[in-house]
């Protein structure tokens, strides 16, 4: 189970949107969430990041290792974790391709958010099994806003 | 040399929940071995099958990235740290990399910038559904698989018949008595081996439609029926989805491409559908072999340019065909504000029973209605009539082309074409015995009833008309 705010939700939409047809992509950053079970975790804010991948964006994206090791840094200084990242899949539906599998660890949350020219689609959530052989879908939640 | 290798979250999991992992080692491959050896479940996330790292898994000594010094045979000092890090990327496109045997078959496609590789990629990644694998579909069919589109979903249950051969191309003599998606597998395989098919051997209905639908990212509509029409229609509104349409009829073609975020559906152009009857099949009123050839290929243009995103696509725009004349009209379709499915203030939510909507079952209540009360003849019984001599009289109510595939003229039959009855009734004696009969007993049971009206009373329809004479007395005639 994943636990959105509705402003990281619409952040991430109104990105998604904003790169159409090109793919965006950014971090989720967070905590556990204590006493719902440990797989639980809320996302305290999603960071938008550059699309670093270097040849047609409608169909990829990359966030490099230097940025996420920036990240790793940022969040220990700010008694957080990064517990994943999202990107869109424009004019596509929001479900893990095999390229996403290849590149992909457990543990980390990916949130895939669906846009086409007129529309934002569902906001999916997905992590990778133990195995490598497959993502499992993760609830989302929308929590109030505080 | 004493280091410390620092494992990010998702894979402290493997290592017993520890962050910080102290090795001895002399190199950066050493560290990774020890730590790989100590905690195996680790390997597959850091490495491939293949044994090398993996492309998004990056090393980092103290600050730099190992790739950046010496590899992984870079020399550890005492109390370097070691640091894994992934890059992260993904995209939509499920693998669509290709092949040099794709690049070399697809090469004609690939010199063109508007196709590029780019273009060809999309083509591999897209996912087409055909509604029916018949006329239209098959050189749908061809085209798709041939052109390089990756997954073609085929939706049909038919099975091919020898008269399918006169215009459905994917087709052989071979293939007489086959499964149409089993035959069309196999000729499409052919044409393309590294092309997906997907078979759906169903009857599109409203119960299957929407999960059908739904993988896919365009849909072909090849169908020969208005209910399967409004449900192909109705189904992609409601999925967001484009319906490359198509349809032929004698002489006559329409295509377009109805996409309801973009512009009108089917329902905005034909609000309803005609009145059973009024608008024969291809099976009642026949088709130019050719046709389907024609709007089919248009069909499969249009698909290939949405893919691409290239071009202007026929969105709003109708395109009818005349054959005889050789003359194509386009008529601008505009959105209906008004349409109950993607007008402004829709009513329809969700599908509906579309042989009802229809009227299939309505028209067949009211033939069997029609046929009520009428008098029939086997075809034994009128045989053995004119075998013992009877002076019965066989009127056959078909038209002059029909007359000319196959007629009863040695039993004493006579030509009088249904429309031509009303002025010819005198040429016949109410006294006399009449037998009327067409291809199947519909259109003799109309002559039934003009004839009755008039005071005819010792007349009678032969019953499954030429064709039932065929069955029961000579199959040996020809039938159409």
């Amino acid at each position: 189970m994943i636990y959105l705010l509705p402003a990281a939700r619409e952040a991430m939409r109104a990105q998604a949107r904003a790169a159409y047809p090109r793919e965006c992509c950014g971090a989720l950053l967070g905590r556990t969430r204590e006493g719902d079970g440990a797989a639980a975790r809320e996302v305290v804010r999603s960071v938008p990041l550059a699309n670093a991948w270097m040849g047609a964006q409608e169909r990829r994206y990359l966030i490099g290792s230097g940025t996420v090791l920036e990240l790793e840094r940022q969040v220990e200084r700010e008694g957080l974790e990064l517990i994943g990242f999202y990107h869109s899949h424009p004019d596509h539906a929001p479900i893990p391709s095999a390229f996403d599998r290849e590149h992909a660890w457990p543990w980390y949350t990916y949130v895939i958010v669906a846009v086409r020219p007129e529309l934002v689609g569902p906001v999916r959530a997905w992590r990778l099994a133990d195995d490598r052989s497959a993502f499992r879908e993760e609830a989302v939640a929308t929590l109030e806003d505080p | 040399m004493r280091t410390t290798i620092r494992l990010p979250a998702p894979l402290r999991a493997y290592a017993d929940g520890q962050t910080d992992l102290p090795v001895d080692a002399a190199t950066v491959s050493d560290a990774l071995a020890q730590l790989t050896a100590r905690y195996p479940k680790l390997r597959p996330h850091l490495f491939g099958e293949d044994g090398t790292l993996r492309n998004f898994v990056n090393v980092f000594l103290n600050q730099e990235v190992v790739r950046h010094l010496e590899g992984d045979h870079t020399a550890l000092k005492e109390g370097d740290t070691i640091t894994l890090v992934p890059s992260v990327a993904g995209g939509s496109s499920t693998a669509a990399e290709l092949t040099p045997e794709e690049i070399l078959r697809y090469s004609r496609h690939l010199i063109m910038p508007e196709v590029g590789m780019q273009g060809q990629r999309k083509l591999k990644a897209a996912r087409v559904l055909l509604v029916g694998a018949g006329g239209l579909g098959s050189p749908l069919g061809l085209y798709l698989a041939a052109a390089g589109v990756g997954t073609l979903g085929v939706v049909d249950f038919d099975v091919v018949d020898v008269t399918n051969l006169q215009r459905q191309v994917l087709y052989g003599e071979r293939n007489i008595g086959q499964p149409k998606l089993e035959a069309a597998a196999e000729r499409l395989q052919d044409v393309n081996p590294y092309l997906r098919i997907e078979p759906h051997e169903v009857r599109l209905t409203s119960e299957n439609a929407l999960p059908i639908l739904e993988p896919y990212d365009v849909v072909v509509d090849g169908t020969d029926n208005f209910p399967t029409r409004y449900l192909v229609n109705d189904a992609c509104v409601l999925l967001g989805k484009p319906n490359v349409y198509g349809s032929i009829f004698r002489f006559d073609g329409q295509v377009s491409v109805f996409d309801a975020r973009r512009g009108p559906c089917y329902r905005c152009l034909f609000r309803e559908p005609p009145p059973p009857g009024l608008v024969p099949s291809c099976a009642e009123g026949g088709v130019l072999g050719v046709l389907p050839g024609i709007i089919g290929s248009l069909q499969a243009l249009e698909t290939i340019k949405l893919i691409l995103g290239e071009g202007e696509p026929l969105i709003g725009r109708l395109l009818l065909f005349d054959a005889l004349l050789v003359r194509w009209t386009e008529l601008i379709v505009h959105k209906d504000p008004e349409c109950i499915l993607c007008g402004e203030h829709p009513t329809l939510k969700g599908l509906i029973d579309y042989e009802e909507f229809c009227g299939v079952p309505q028209a067949a209540s009211a033939e069997a209605a029609e046929r009520e009360g009428i008098a029939e003849m086997m075809a034994t019984e009128l045989k053995a009539r004119r075998d013992r001599g009877d002076p019965i009289r066989i009127v056959d109510v078909r038209e002059p082309h029909e007359w000319e595939i196959v007629n009863l003229e040695r039993y004493g039959a006579r030509l009088i074409p249904l429309g031509q009855l009303p002025e010819r009734m005198h040429e016949f004696d109410s006294a006399d015995e009449i037998v009327l009969h067409c291809r199947t007993g519909a259109r003799s049971a109309k002559a039934y009833r003009q004839l009755h009206a008039a005071g005819f009373r010792r007349i009678w329809n032969l019953k499954n008309g030429v064709i039932g004479w065929i069955d029961e007395v000579e199959p040996t005639l020809p039938r159409y």
